[in-house]
């Protein structure tokens, strides 16, 4: 088996980006789309932890700290946003939320 | 060896479990799938040695992103939205743009791979207390501004949490 190095964090980083992405562009369930947004951070998370190791230097978990802030008080907002819009249009789907449209 | 064996088994926990989270029909189903992801993510985070980000992670996404969204779960009535057509109708043209993107980050990496083999710098340089101190360090020194500014930040999103999620009177 060969050791792990960081090209192996970066693939995995990558894979799990894309995984979040497809899900953030097909799903329709709003609550699901937010998990999905959640996964394209951790991502980003594991790439800064990598490359943070790979160089022995702590502004790359620095700045993941700064990135699982940033994700929590977005999904904090997000899900007070979505309570408010299920109050008032009574669904969770993302396409049926279509006022602004033309 | 162990650290070999480990990566792959968190890297099937990672992904296997994002791929259950975005295609369960059951949104408190995918929510736990997504604990599995995390928890991987986790172990990722304590197999490059950043021990204080693995207790972060833990505490953080699984006991407070997901239970939050658990929460607006049970909250909010997803039984209706659970019986109807979970994708939506442009899922195709999204699956073809995602491999797209797939591919060139792919051959970008595959192009670029001599590269990272160069720097491996300081390996003595990791205290055998782990990097919690040095994180500490960094973070009440060199990065003590953009600290306070996430503190004013996490404010901001509590009290705008709160006025989003009331009742209007």
């Amino acid at each position: 088996m060969h050791p792990i190095t960081t090209v192996h964090y970066v693939v995995l980083s990558a894979a799990l980006l894309l995984i979040g992405t497809a899900g953030f562009l097909t799903r329709r369930n709003i609550v699901v789309i937010l998990m999905s947004i959640e996964l394209i951070l951790n991502a980003v998370n594991i790439n800064l932890v990598a490359f943070s190791n790979h160089f022995q230097e702590m502004g790359g978990q620095v700045f993941a700290i700064f990135v699982i802030t940033v994700a929590v008080a977005e999904s904090a907002v997000a899900l007070g946003i979505l309570i408010a819009l299920f109050r008032n249009r009574e669904t969770v789907a993302a396409d049926e939320i279509n006022l602004l449209k033309w | 060896m162990a650290t070999t064996v480990f990566f792959y088994i968190f890297a099937v926990m990672i992904l296997g479990g994002a791929l259950l989270t975005i295609t369960r029909r059951n949104a408190v189903h995918a929510a736990l799938w997504l604990v599995v992801s995390l928890l991987g993510v986790a172990g990722v985070f304590l197999l490059r040695g950043a021990e204080f980000l693995f207790v972060v992670q833990i505490m953080l996404y699984i006991g407070g992103v997901v239970l939050l969204i658990l929460f607006v779960v049970m909250l909010v009535n997803l039984d209706s939205a659970a019986g109807q057509r979970q994708f939506n109708k442009q899922w195709w043209l999204a699956v073809a743009c995602v491999l797209v993107v797939g591919a060139e980050v792919l051959y970008v990496i595959k192009s670029g791979v001599e590269s990272f083999s160069l720097p491996e710098a300081a390996a003595g340089a990791a205290s055998e207390a782990g990097s919690t101190e040095a994180l500490a360090d960094a973070l009440f020194s060199e990065y003590l501004l953009p600290f306070e500014m996430a503190s004013i930040l996490l404010l901001v999103a509590v009290v705008g949490s709160v006025v989003m999620a009331r009742k209007r009177t």
